[in-house]
Order: structure tokens, then C-alpha cells, then sequence
């Protein structure tokens, strides 16, 4: 093995870990900052996320955001795209299934208005996504900053949409009206009753994002088209010699990346409201970048970072409630220092790491390699 | 052109004879496993002109950079003037009077002339006062050495020319006293460089050294008072200009080496496959690359294209394989003409049953992070038999690469290991299966040994030869001649974006030598 | 009218304050070659260590020193993170925003019970309104009298110096020594790096530069325009200011009007809550609250003018052989 290489499994298992590991550390700091106990703190989150029916509902429930999110930004970074506009694509997507909601959910049952819903969500979350793609491809204009813009352009019209266009007569709350039941996806506690999963709200978004998991696995690891963009990400000069176009792989990434995104919309607007709210993403796009980082944009790796995050976001509830110095913002700091250590500060550990197993393996081989 | 316009003078050989500018002893410095040199001895005398040459890779550019202080030398002395020197940075370089003039221009293109001049030596915090004396020193040094520039001009809007003046301004108002440059005249017109020849003559008149590092012979003549030649890492010779000759410098250069022993039949050239006709290419600085290339290969011959590398064969190939887009020209590929106006991507080419080795293989011909099976269709992923339904065939693609492995000889035999894993004779032998097993009628192939060991050089060639066997139209583009003598059938020279010469198989090495470094057939080699 | 327009124009001034500064802040960054989103989170950070530090000690003075160390402390984190370790420079600027999100109410209501905010500030531990020379009794001449009294007097310090910060940032960049450094890096480090002089301690002393002026605009948001720190305050002014800052193209001059014009169209958002304009009807606000982020896409797009970011932003510095 050439010196500075190391196995696969240090690449995707151990330093990953590690980065981990030194997010938790320093999250652990903070608590001790605060002046509470650290250990305790992860017992309370364990407990509220895993130790009972209701609580492992809702870890799924966030959960289901995550994976969403989290895909839509590593279809992205594959093809070496940096999509932070998942929230504004999700907001939007929202919009896009609120809308075969409101239209279909007293004429047919749920199951009918489910394919529109899903179609409305990945078309009006992709439409969101084309304007960013079309000006990377054919301007130049970096789709990082675009997207942060069509975030907050999102956010405006969905305010003023919420609140001067769907809200209903007589109504104070800037939302849509109640879905009734042709627009509601059922929960899962009533799917499976025998599962004591207590009034979490976790529903069959689940599954459909389990789907779009599998779509995304054959679409970058099956197809032509993901190993196009896989190309394009990995080196466009290659890429350009192999006779792929970065302009057409740009956008068409782009847009699927803005679907995926826009299905968040599914767990949440048909899923747990049965409306469209104000803020229903709650930064849940932003979050997807932490998922993705986390699990090294493949999808068992978003599933179980999506796990992670929902785990941390609902055990955060339960630990506000039982230390109540600790507030639920202590989830945003730990996704923090994941970003940092997971994304921005991956290779810190790498020299180190690559130093051990150079002596280790010089040790080894010593004579064979002399 | 006026032959030895740069004759040393009396004055310059009696200076020579004093403490040398710059002395090196013994540099040595690898790359890993790469030596990029090899226990170098140079000595450059004050108020001359002294010329580097040699071919690309063989340390030149690595030497001066140890010079500036952009790399640490691994062993060896400097002496600057007498005195020993540690260089350990650009910064202590530039202290001890040394300036460099890089082949791409280290230059703010959106700064002034001014503050391209005076960035690093702006004299105080306060930009007012240095601005004022960087002006004043810019008239002095215009025209002290006839070096007129706008000091308010905007550095990007400057033609090349003008831009490697700033350079060399800004080394002078540094206080340079050597000046190295790199490769100078690569960007520039003929008269441009006569220019600067004119510029180098006058700093050498008033006593500044010049490092003059190029490849081209001409100039070397032309110009210099001494010349070293570089070959493979080594210093191999230093001569007085007034004492050598261009076919001399060319054979030192080249080298005397055994023409590999390649098993060959005489050609028997077919219809002609591949045709161009007054290619232009011209690059996004605006500097035309290839300029007029006009050439024909015929099924079952091979075209060899020899060159110093940068001298317009990389956008050739480029150019020929759908990669960017000429400027004016005609392609001709198996009768299908292609109109230049359209954007005809690299896909389009191989349809029409191009296929391609690319120089730089890291860069171009793989992706380093996949696994060999997907390398392993690279460029022809869309081709009907890797498909099953929407989804790619992985099953047969794996087994196509698995056979390739064994055809090719290919190791480890492993379909899954990513390439960057596998060693350079076993990634150009991946490379070379796809471009081959594709079966095209024209085979454009970039130095198809670089970087790879010589068990692996002989299988690559005798596949090449294989493939101009079976019918097919190759056009070979090399910076080793010995392989381009090895394995054309014609070889054509290319120097500055022109071919400047045709030759048959036979052609000498010197004969080829002169011609890569721009002696033109019907010019005299001195 | 006339009053309005001025009212109106005395709003566009204040809501400009901190736009102004976190402008001018991701200014010396970028123009550095260092891209950073993280200004909100910055300006964020700066802003609870204002309202904490001005409430413990009851000085404002404390509370700004306060807020340039914490900016300062995470643009750190942003230099470790992109200069050092040449990490995603985008992605670090997301995590420093969350860390700053977070963080701020964590501690906030660790050390203050009150729901992540801040105590309220007496008078004395804010930055008070200065009244300028003949405000008072220039007050009723017409026109310029209402101009004087009330659109340019009557600020806090922190206005003024915002103001000022503009001439000087533009004499930083163009008239020094550092500046020239700067601006070098920014689109050539191979150039710096070649002419002795090192790239990495220069993009840090950028990034020092950002966080010293997001502490400025955090400190105007907790103890300048607010009597003390409330979650999440920075409610994406950092996004506007980096929106401005391509709107300017990286120049102080234009960083000002550009700052104004989104500040401007925001006064007239909330002025024009819930009214309705004749023979147009109700406007929504959302229009003038988007329309910052509408006119950079535009710019971006380059349909009108071009913003051309400096060359080397986004791409850590590693020396190579060219």
C-alpha cells in the first residue's frame, strides 16, 4: 500500500468516528460550560429519543425531515454541487403538495392524492432549484450564494401566500385550511396499532423517503446519468473528455436535488399538520447539509445520520424538560460542531491517523517492504 | 533575423572571470520517488547571459525554483556572489537580489502596473509615498532599459507582451541583480521577443545576470553567453555559445540512447482516415495555439507528432477529440466533415469512431476515486450493451473488465480497486484497453508511456502497432523522440503551434532535435 | 409628506447600521479569498456578548469590546477551519451560523433564565442617542431644520461610526500597505506568495478584520437599536449584508448605497404594514422584504452589470509549481 493511503474502512468507519466523536467532545464542553453534568445529559437524551414508544416515534418522525434533506443535498455534492437552498426547496415542494391536497382531499381517498402530492412536492421543490442550476450552468453565478437568496425569496412568498392567500376567512394563524382526510397520509400508530409508538406523529412519509433512499442509491451508483454526475463531481476535466455535459448534468442534478428536497413537504404538510404552516421546515434544509456531511452523501449513511439527528432532536426536547438550563438549542450547537468537525474540519484527524498506520505498517511489512 | 545578434562581449567575458553571481554545488531533490534533480553543479558568472536548456521534465524549472527559494533543495550548496546562501523562501530569494520571472505570470490582473510593481516592496504602510517612488523608478527603469508601460494601465487588459515586462520590472525594482527567467518567449510573438532580447542585452550591459531557461535552441544561440544542458535531472554539459553549435546543444540535449527495439512490419497505408485542414486554436488568453496544422493519417499508418511539450500538441489533440473547439478549420473523421461552427463534443467524436488516450491520464482519462470497472467505461457509459433497461449493466460491465484485465495483463486484477491504486504502466494499460476494445477507426493516443515502467512500455507500443495493423488511423503525439522514431511511420515536428517539418522513420535524432527546438528546414544550424 | 419621507429616511438609516458594518465585515474577508456566509452568525454571536457583557458590567463600551472578541473568537474558527486546515470555506460559514444560533440562547438562558434573551439594559449600559450641536433650536426651520434634527442628529454613536467605517475601510483597501496585500490575495495568492510575503497570515488578519466589524454590528443590534440581546435578533441581516456585498461588487462606496437601498426598502416594508396605497390597494410587504434578495440574483445573473467575485474566493492557497 502506498504510504499516505489507508484502508477503506479507516476512510469511511474510523475517521468519520472520530470526527464524530470530537463533536460530541466539545458538545460535551459546552454542557459543562453551563455547569451541568455531560453524562447526564446523554442519558436524558438516549432515554427521550429511545426509551419508550412515543419517543422512538418522533426520532423517526425527524428523522424521516432529515433524510429528505439530507439526499437532496448529496445528489448535489455528487455532482460536486453545493445545494444550500434545501430549505427554500422545501418550503416551496410544501406548497406544491399542499396544493394536490387542497384540490383532491374531498373527492378521493388519501391513496389517490398521494401520487399528486408527491409529483406536486418534487416539481414545485425542483421548479425552486432551476433558476440557481440554470445561472451556474449558463452564467456561472455560484449556486451557493444563489440558493441562500432563493431561500429567503422562498420564505416571502410563502409568508405572503400563507397569509393573504390560503389562510381561511375568519382565521388568525397564517396556514392553509385543514386537509380533511383525502389529504392526510396515515400515522403509522394507527397503521400499526400493535407498535406502541405513543401520539408520535412519524407516518408513511417514512417509507417514501426509505424509497427515495433506494431512487437515489440506483440513480448515482446504477445509471448513466449518476455516473455522469458522479463524473462530473469526482473531475470535470474528465468528465468533459468523456463527452458529458456539465451544463446538462448541472441543471438535471439540480432538479432532482430540488425534488428531493421538496418531498420534505410529505412528512410534514401531508403527513403531521395536514396543513401548510408558516416555517414548517424549521431549518430542516440546513440540516440535511450536517446529514449529508455525516453520512458521506450515500444514502445508509444519510439513514443513519438522519437516525442520529432525530434521535438528538427529540432526546433535546426531553433533556429541556428534564435539565431545564439545557435548552433545546443544545441540538443546534452539537449539529454545529458535526458540520465543523464532519465537513469543514474533516482531514484534521487524517495526518495523524495516516502517521499511525504508516509506523504500523512499516512495522509490519519492516522487512518485506526494506 | 540578424544570426548572433547577441555575440558575447569583451566586456562580458572579463566580468566571467570574476566571483560567479551564482555558484551551485551538488543540488539534489526528489519528488518521493521522482529525482527532479541529480547532484547539479552550475556556475553563472556576473554580467552574463547564461542559458538553461533541455527538454520538458528534465529539472530545469525545478532547479530555478530552488533558486527562488519555492522549494528546499534536499542536498547541495548555494553560493550567491561568493557567500553561501540558505534560500528557504521567495522572501530571502528576493532579499539576496534574485528575481524570477515565472512562465505563467504571477500578476494581480486586476491591479495597475504600479501595484503590480510594488506589491511586496511597498515601501511603509502608507501606500502614498511608495506609489510616488514606484512611479518615479518605473520612468528611470523605462528608460534605462528601454521598458515603456503604462503605470496606470490595468495588468489583465495588457497584451502577454507587455505583461511579462511588468514582471520583469517588478524584479528590477526589487533591486534584482539575477534574473531568472522561465520559458519567456513561449507566449510571445517573434517581434515581442526580439524585444525582450533587446532588454536582456542592456540588463546584461549594466551588469545584472540573466538565467535565461529555455528549450529552444535558437534562442539559446541567439542570445547567451554560456549554456548549460540539462537531460533527465543531470547537468550534462556547459559550454561557451561562441564554442558550440546547435546540432552540439541538440544531441546533448536529446541524449544518445538505443532506439527501442520495437517488432514492426512496413506500413501499408489504406484511405485516409483522418484529415485537417488549417486548424487554429486559439487558447482563452487569446494566444493562438495551434496555428494552421494541416495533416492526413491513413488507415494502418501511424503519424507521429514530436515537440518540446507546450508547443500546441495538447490542444491539437484537444482540438481533434471534441474536447474544445477549434477556431478556424476544417476535421475530416471517416468522411464525415465536420463543421466547426457547431459545438461537437468529445460523445460526437466517438461516434464517428474517434477514440482517444489522453496525455495526462490523472487529469483527463480517469477518475482517480472510481473503482477500474467504472474507469472502465469512461466516455462510452452510454453505449447500448452497459445498459439493462434505465439502469447500467453492472454485471456486464464488471465482466467486460475482468476480461480486459486479462487481455491487457492488467494488475492488480481487480475490477473494484480504485485506480489511483493501481501503479502508471497499469492505469495507462486501463486507459489504452477502453480507447482500444472500443474498436475505432482513428486512434488518437498521448504520450502513451509517461510516467510508466518499462515493462509496460514495450506492451503499449506493441499494441499500438497491433492497432495500425488492424486498419486503424493512429495519430501519436510525443515528447519522447525515441518512441515517436520507434513507432511512426511519418513523423511530423510541431514547434510554436506550427508543424514545422515532416520526416520519415529514419530521420536522425539530431535532424529531429533541431527541428523541436525551432530550426526550420532550409535555416542553417550554426 | 415631507415628514414622512424624512421618518421614513431616518429608519432606512438606522436599519442600515448593521447591515453596514456586516457589509464591510464579509468585505475584508472576501476580498481576501476567504468566502464567508457566516456573517449572520457572527453578527449573532457579537450581539448576546454585547447584551451580556453591557448587562454585567453596565457598560456599553464593555459590551462592544465584548462583542469584537466573540466575532472575532469565531471568525477564528472560520480562519482555522479555511485558511489552515483548507477545509470548505461555505460549509464552515454554515457551521459557525449554527453555532452562533445555538449557542446564544444556550447560555443565554443558562446564565440569565429568561428564554435565551438577555436582562433589559438600563439607559446607561446603552449606546444613547446623540444629540448634535443646534438640533434642538435648528428644529423648526423648514425643511433643512427637520432634515438636521431629526435624520441626522439623534443617533447613536455606533450610527456615526458605521458611516465612517466606509471612508475608512475604502482608505484601508486602496490607500495601505495591507490593503494592497489584500486585495492581492484575494484574486492572485500565487502573486503574494512569490513577491515574500505569506498568504496565510494575511487571509488571517482579513478574517480578524471581519470579526471586529461583525462585533460592531452585533453590538448595534443587542445595545444600539435594542435594550438587550433576543434570540435569534441577526434574523438574516447577515444574509442581506453578504446579498449588498455582491450588490456592491466588493467596493466600500457601493457597499454604503447598497446597505442603504436594502435598508430603504425595508423602512418602507414596515411602513407600509397593512396599508393600502390609492388606486393600487395593499402592497405586500413581502415585495420590498424579498426584493434585496431578487436584485442580487438579478446582479448575479449578470442581466444588468456583472458582479464578478475576486478570483481566487472559495479556493484555500496551496503552493505549487507552476
Amino acid at each position: 500500500m502506498a504510504r499516505g493511503q489507508l484502508p477503506r474502512w479507516v476512510d469511511y468507519v474510523l475517521l468519520p468516528a472520530l470526527n464524530l466523536l470530537a463533536a460530541f467532545f466539545v458538545s460535551g464542553l459546552v454542557v459543562v460550560l453551563i455547569g451541568e453534568d455531560p453524562f447526564e445529559a446523554v442519558k436524558w437524551i438516549l432515554y427521550g429519543a429511545l426509551g419508550y414508544g412515543e419517543g422512538i416515534g418522533y426520532t423517526l418522525f425527524y428523522a424521516t425531515n432529515f433524510i429528505f434533506t439530507g439526499l437532496a443535498v448529496a445528489v448535489a455534492f455528487h455532482a460536486g454541487l453545493f445545494n444550500i437552498g434545501g430549505e427554500g426547496q422545501a418550503y416551496i415542494g410544501g406548497l406544491g403538495i399542499a396544493l394536490a391536497c387542497l384540490a383532491l382531499d374531498h373527492i378521493v381517498p388519501w391513496w389517490v392524492t398521494l401520487p399528486f402530492a408527491i409529483l406536486g412536492g418534487a416539481l414545485f421543490g425542483a421548479a425552486w432549484a432551476f433558476i440557481p442550476a440554470w445561472l451556474q450552468a449558463k452564467r456561472g453565478s455560484h449556486v451557493v450564494i444563489t440558493t441562500i437568496m432563493f431561500n429567503y425569496i422562498a420564505a416571502n412568498i410563502m409568508v405572503y401566500l400563507l397569509s393573504n392567500v390560503m389562510i381561511p376567512k375568519g382565521s388568525m394563524q397564517p396556514a392553509s385550511r385543514n386537509f380533511d382526510v383525502g389529504g392526510q397520509l396515515p400515522w403509522l400508530r394507527t397503521i400499526f396499532p400493535s407498535f406502541d409508538l405513543g401520539q408520535s406523529p412519524v407516518n408513511l412519509a417514512l417509507f417514501i423517503a426509505l424509497i427515495a433512499c433506494v431512487f437515489v442509491w440506483v440513480l448515482i451508483w446504477r445509471t448513466k446519468l449518476g455516473f455522469e454526475m458522479r463524473s462530473l463531481g469526482a473531475n470535470p476535466t474528465a468528465a468533459e473528455y468523456a463527452g458529458i455535459s456539465p451544463l446538462r448534468i448541472t441543471i438535471i442534478t439540480m432538479l432532482i436535488s430540488g425534488g428531493l428536497a421538496g418531498l420534505m413537504g410529505m412528512n410534514e404538510v401531508m403527513g403531521a399538520q395536514s396543513k401548510l404552516l408558516l416555517d414548517f421546515t424549521a431549518g430542516y434544509g440546513f440540516v440535511g447539509i450536517a446529514v449529508a456531511l455525516m453520512g458521506r452523501n450515500h444514502p445508509v449513511g444519510i439513514i443513519l445520520a438522519s437516525l442520529l439527528f432525530g434521535l438528538l432532536y427529540q432526546g433535546g426536547a426531553e433533556l429541556a424538560f428534564e435539565i431545564p438550563s439545557i435548552t433545546r438549542d443544545m441540538i443546534v450547537v452539537i449539529q454545529a460542531f458535526v458540520i465543523l468537525f464532519a465537513g469543514a474540519l474533516e482531514h484534521l484527524f487524517r495526518p495523524a491517523v495516516v502517521a499511525f498506520f504508516n509506523r504500523f505498517v512499516t512495522a509490519k511489512n519492516g522487512q518485506e517492504t526494506a | 533575423m540578424t544570426e548572433r545578434l547577441g555575440q558575447p562581449q569583451a566586456g562580458a567575458a572579463i566580468a566571467q572571470s570574476e566571483i560567479p553571481a551564482i555558484e551551485l554545488r551538488g543540488i539534489g531533490k526528489s519528488f518521493g520517488p521522482v529525482v527532479a534533480n541529480k547532484d547539479i553543479d552550475l556556475v553563472v558568472g556576473k554580467g552574463s547571459i547564461h542559458g538553461i536548456i533541455g527538454e520538458n521534465g528534465a529539472g530545469k524549472s525545478t532547479l530555478m525554483s530552488i533558486l527562488y527559494g519555492f522549494y528546499g533543495a534536499d542536498t547541495g550548496e548555494i553560493f550567491i556572489s561568493g557567500k553561501k546562501a540558505k534560500i528557504p523562501d521567495s522572501k530571502t530569494a528576493i532579499e539576496k537580489g534574485i528575481g524570477m520571472v515565472h512562465q505563467h505570470f504571477m500578476l494581480v490582473d486586476t491591479f495597475s502596473v504600479v501595484e503590480n510593481v510594488m506589491l511586496g516592496a511597498e515601501g511603509g504602510a502608507l501606500l502614498n509615498k511608495g506609489i510616488a517612488q514606484a512611479r518615479k523608478e518605473l520612468a528611470r527603469l523605462a528608460d534605462e532599459y528601454d521598458m515603456r508601460v503604462d503605470p496606470d494601465a490595468i495588468v489583465g487588459e495588457l497584451p502577454v507582451g507587455l505583461q511579462q515586462r511588468v514582471e520583469i520590472l517588478k524584479a528590477l525594482y526589487r533591486g534584482a541583480d539575477v534574473l531568472i527567467l522561465d520559458e519567456p518567449t513561449g507566449v510571445l510573438t517573434p517581434a515581442e521577443a526580439d524585444h525582450l532580447f533587446r532588454i536582456l542585452e542592456v540588463l546584461r550591459d549594466q551588469g545584472k545576470t540573466v538565467l535565461l531557461i529555455t528549450h529552444k535552441l535558437r534562442e539559446i544561440m541567439h542570445i547567451t553567453d554560456t549554456v548549460s544542458v540539462m537531460r533527465r535531472g543531470e547537468m550534462v554539459a556547459t559550454r561557451k555559445t561562441a564554442q558550440t553549435s546547435m546540432s552540439e546543444l541538440a544531441e546533448l540535449m536529446v541524449g544518445r540512447s538505443v532506439l527501442l527495439e520495437v517488432d514492426k512490419q512496413p506500413a501499408s497505408p489504406g484511405k485516409t482516415l483522418l484529415k485537417v485542414e488549417g486548424l487554429n486554436v486559439v487558447d482563452e488568453r487569446g494566444v493562438r495555439r495551434v496555428k494552421d496544422v494541416s495533416l492526413e493519417v491513413k488507415a494502418g499508418e501511424i503519424l507521429g507528432v514530436a515537440g518540446v511539450s507546450g508547443n500546441g500538441q495538447s490542444q491539437l489533440l484537444a482540438a481533434l477529440s471534441g474536447i474544445i473547439r477549434a477556431h478556424t478549420g476544417q476535421i475530416e473523421i471517416v468522411g464525415h466533415k465536420l463543421d466547426l461552427s457547431d459545438k461537437h463534443g468529445a460523445a460526437v467524436m466517438r461516434e464517428y469512431g474517434m477514440s482517444h488516450v489522453p496525455e495526462d491520464r490523472h487529469k483527463m482519462g480517469l477518475i482517480n476515486a472510481f473503482p477500474e470497472y467504472e474507469n472502465s467505461i469512461l466516455g462510452y457509459h452510454g453505449a447500448q450493451k452497459y445498459s439493462k433497461g434505465l439502469t447500467l449493466d453492472i454485471a456486464a460491465i464488471r465482466k467486460e473488465a475482468e476480461e480486459r484485465i486479462e487481455k491487457y495483463d492488467i494488475r492488480p486484477p481487480s475490477t473494484e480497486l480504485q485506480v489511483a491504486k493501481f501503479s502508471g504502466g497499469n492505469q495507462q494499460k486501463i486507459v489504452l484497453a477502453r480507447e482500444i476494445e472500443c474498436d475505432p477507426d482513428v486512434l488518437l493516443v498521448g504520450q502513451p508511456t509517461r510516467g510508466v515502467d518499462i515493462g509496460a512500455i514495450e506492451y503499449i507500443h506493441k499494441r499500438i502497432i497491433e492497432m495500425r495493423d488492424a486498419g486503424k488511423a493512429v495519430l501519436l503525439v510525443s515528447v519522447e523522440l525515441d518512441e515517436i522514431r520507434s513507432l511512426s511511420d511519418r513523423i511530423i515536428v510541431m514547434f510554436d503551434g506550427e508543424i514545422v517539418g515532416e520526416r520519415g522513420p529514419e530521420a536522425t535524432e539530431t535532424d529531429l532535435g533541431c527541428l523541436m527546438a525551432g530550426v526550420r528546414d532550409g535555416d542553417q544550424p550554426s | 409628506m415631507y415628514e414622512t419621507i424624512i421618518l421614513i429616511l431616518d429608519s432606512t438609516v438606522r436599519l442600515s447600521v448593521p447591515l453596514l458594518f456586516a457589509c464591510l465585515a464579509g468585505l475584508y474577508s472576501e476580498r481576501s479569498g476567504v468566502v464567508d456566509i457566516g456573517l449572520e452568525g457572527k453578527m449573532l454571536g457579537g450581539a448576546f456578548a454585547a447584551g451580556a457583557a453591557a448587562y454585567v458590567t453596565g457598560s456599553a463600551w464593555a459590551g462592544l469590546g465584548a462583542a469584537v472578541i466573540v466575532s472575532i473568537m469565531l471568525a477564528l474558527i472560520h480562519g482555522f477551519a479555511s485558511i489552515t486546515q483548507r477545509g470548505n470555506q461555505v460549509v464552515t460559514g454554515v457551521a459557525i451560523n449554527f453555532l452562533a444560533a445555538g449557542l446564544t440562547i444556550l447560555l443565554g438562558q443558562a446564565w440569565f433564565k429568561q428564554g435565551g434573551r438577555t436582562p433589559q439594559l438600563e439607559h446607561s449600559a446603552r449606546f444613547g442617542e446623540i444629540t448634535l450641536p443646534f438640533a434642538d433650536s435648528v428644529k423648526d426651520v423648514p425643511y433643512i431644520g427637520l432634515l438636521y434634527s431629526e435624520l441626522i442628529s439623534g443617533h447613536n454613536i455606533l450610527v456615526y461610526l458605521s458611516f465612517l467605517a466606509v471612508p475608512f475601510t475604502w482608505w484601508v483597501i486602496f490607500r495601505t500597505r495591507f490593503g494592497l496585500r489584500l486585495r492581492a490575495v484575494g484574486e492572485s495568492p500565487a502573486a503574494v506568495d512569490t513577491a515574500g510575503i505569506s498568504v496565510t497570515w494575511l487571509r488571517y488578519r482579513a478574517v480578524i478584520m471581519c470579526g471586529v466589524f461583525t462585533g460592531f454590528a452585533g453590538t448595534y443590534l443587542a445595545i444600539g437599536q435594542s435594550a438587550g440581546f433576543i434570540k435569534d435578533m441577526s434574523a438574516g441581516k447577515g444574509f442581506i449584508a453578504l446579498a449588498a456585498l455582491i450588490f456592491a461588487k466588493w467596493q466600500p462606496k457601493n457597499a454604503m448605497f447598497a446597505c442603504l437601498l436594502f435598508g430603504f426598502l425595508d423602512a418602507v416594508a414596515i411602513r407600509m404594514q397593512g396599508q393600502e396605497i390609492p388606486g393600487i390597494g395593499e402592497v405586500p410587504v413581502q415585495i420590498f422584504q424579498a426584493m434585496p434578495y431578487i436584485l442580487t440574483v438579478i446582479l448575479l445573473a449578470g442581466f444588468v452589470g456583472r458582479a464578478i467575485p475576486p478570483k481566487a474566493s472559495g479556493i484555500p492557497y496551496v503552493k505549487e509549481r507552476t
